[in-house]
């Protein structure tokens, strides 16, 4: 988006799909990828219709709900029961989660 | 060309827990060392259904940080970096990414330095993934298991600019940061338990250009000391392969403490695209003028403050090399008003300040709390001659150890003040069995004091007050 709020020129492409696929770890064949990419960009193409209001002199807006600063005091609650979350679990061990391998390092 | 014509260029990112009873977006204790996963609940594990509220003490302490390190503070924005990762239950962490609390501000180090703050902004923490088997080296590992405790626990992201040019400055800066984070009390200042995490972004150039070169960061730096290390080591590393011609890449790169080197991590298939997005469950954090008002009026005195009032009650003389030392442990151990309040007692301030910042700075989790008129009875007690300073210090163990009154305690200990006839018995005693000695400390050689107190104290069971010694021997000597 450029600096007036309005929608990129261009369609979403194949690409853009596979792309945004592969960052959410979703496996899709060529198929669903034609389906898919379609789809998506029909929703994209449904946004970017808000282009073409005029909003110059309306300021932009952080969230929806006209609220700020909504806080909670610092008291401590009761957490949930270790041993019910981890029966919840796949698997677990010595208290924690038990997680497969982990390949490269914390973002 | 040689390594003293490349000049580092670092900023660093310190990751600092804030000290607040609850996690950042829900009731769960924030509490280091408790038993793994026993405290957690829905929002911090990311059960469907759940709503993170903000707390709002996290949010009054990142206030107090804005305000210690001269910052602007902004109305807010939290967004969900996405990741997979299994630190994070939710598959994201709330962070503020481009409207963050504090921007703009400033940190001065002791020796007047000022290094630019960019931003210091809130985010939660992440899991405690331990990887087992392999010995527990990332790739080697068979699986991990994760402890989510510390998941959603709030931090400030500090983040330099890159001002500082050396290891040393490097130091300083986490060191002064250190101290004003722990004098506002939004951290605990520990660093070897995690508390306070620094990544540096090193890179080098040569002589007095402007142009940066290509930056590392360097991850995994769990002391002050391995952070100037690291920093050493990046340095020497990026200048070699300047000079042989060959280009830095940028890369994370990872502190091995045991190898001391940095090593780069796996190189990455793609960038990370954290696909940023504002968290919908979530409202702008616009802190009134009132609120800010408030935590202005309650900015305690700074480190730099502080150490000026210590350096002032040394006197005209100035503090000597080792005092600017002492001062500097002091403080930024938050032991200064132990000092303060013993020389309005009356105690000498280079004593007072000496033991404050070795004894009382050894056992300082204690000595914080001590009871201030027992710490400066004691002071008095040694400053009066009542004990000597050996058995003060043993006194002073006791004291913060198990509290209670320092007579009381020198008794016990049987540190029974000699009389004064016992002393003069004692050096009359040593001088007559080293007449040669005597002869030359009565010719002028000084320093020989050393030598006859040194028996003195062995003569006594070192019950002999030093400076008595040393005035009876002067009187000997006429
Ligand atoms: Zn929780």
């Amino acid at each position: 988006m450029n600096e007036h709020g309005s929608a990129r020129s261009e369609r979403l492409t194949r690409e853009d799909a596979a792309y945004v696929a592969r960052l959410a770890r979703v496996d899709l064949t060529e198929d669903e990828l034609d389906l898919y990419a379609g789809q998506l960009a029909a929703v994209l193409d449904h946004a970017a219709q808000v282009a073409a209001i005029a909003t110059s002199g309306v300021e932009p807006t952080a969230h929806t709900l006209p609220l700020r600063n909504v806080l909670r005091d610092d008291v401590v609650r009761p957490s949930l029961e270790r041993e019910e979350v981890l029966a919840q679990a796949p698997r677990a061990e010595d208290g924690r989660f038990w997680v497969p391998r982990i390949l490269g390092e914390s973002p | 060309m040689s390594v003293e014509a490349w000049e580092p260029v670092v900023g660093l990112e310190v990751h600092c827990e804030l000290k607040t009873a609850t996690k950042l977006f829900c009731g769960c204790r924030n509490a280091f060392g408790d038993e793994p996963n026993t405290n957690i609940c829905p929002v911090c594990l990311g059960l469907p259904g759940s709503l993170p509220v903000l707390n709002v003490k996290a949010v009054e302490l990142a206030m107090f940080i804005g305000n210690a390190l001269h910052c602007e503070i902004r109305p807010s924005l939290f967004h969900r970096k996405n990741y997979f990762y299994p630190d994070m239950p939710k598959d994201y962490q709330i962070s503020q990414y481009d409207e963050p609390i504090n921007v703009n501000g400033w940190l001065e180090l002791p020796d007047g330095q000022r290094v630019g703050i960019v931003r210091a902004h809130m985010e939660e923490d992440t899991g405690k993934t331990s990887h087992m088997g392999g010995g527990g080296r990332i790739h080697d590992a068979d699986h991990a298991l994760v402890d989510y405790n510390r998941a959603g626990v709030p931090l400030v992201e500090i983040v330099s600019a890159p001002d500082i040019r050396s290891a040393a400055q490097a130091r300083r800066y986490v060191e002064e940061l250190r101290a004003i984070l722990m004098a506002i009390r939004a951290s605990d200042g520990r660093m070897e338990e995690g508390s306070l995490r620094v990544d540096a972004n090193v890179s080098v150039r040569a002589g007095r250009t402007d142009e940066l070169g290509t930056r590392c960061e360097v991850k995994n730096l769990n002391s002050l000391r391995s952070l100037a290390r690291a920093i050493e080591h990046e340095t020497e590393r990026q200048v070699s392969l300047l000079e042989a011609g060959e280009p830095v890449l940028q890369q994370t790169r990872h502190w091995d403490e045991q190898a001391q080197k940095t090593v780069a991590l796996r190189s990455k298939e793609e960038a990370f695209d954290y696909r940023y997005f504002p968290e919908p469950d979530l409202v702008l954090v616009a802190p009134g003028p009132d609120w800010q008002y408030q935590v202005a009026l309650c900015l305690p005195p700074m480190p730099a403050e502080r150490r000026a009032k210590l350096t002032e009650l040394l006197g005209a003389g100035g503090p000597t090399a080792a005092q600017v030392d002492q001062v500097a442990t002091v403080v930024a151990l938050g032991l200064d008003t132990l000092v303060v309040e013993a020389a309005s007692s009356g105690i000498e301030v280079p004593l007072a300040l000496a033991r404050t910042a070795n004894e009382a700075a050894a056992d300082a989790d204690r000595a914080r709390e001590v009871d201030r008129a027992a710490y400066g009875t004691l002071l008095r007690m040694e400053q009066e001659g009542m004990l000597t300073p050996t058995q003060a210090k043993a006194v002073l163990a006791d004291l913060f150890e198990n509290g209670g009154h320092p007579a009381d305690i020198a008794r016990r200990k049987g540190f029974e003040a000699l009389g004064a006839g016992t002393v003069v018995a004692a050096v009359a005693d040593v001088v007559s069995a080293h007449p040669e000695e005597w002869a030359r400390y009565c010719q002028g050689e000084d320093k020989l004091v050393g030598f006859f107190t040194g028996l003195v104290m062995q003569a006594t069971d070192k019950k002999a007050n030093g400076k008595e010694v040393a005035a009876e021997l002067r009187r000997l000597r006429g």
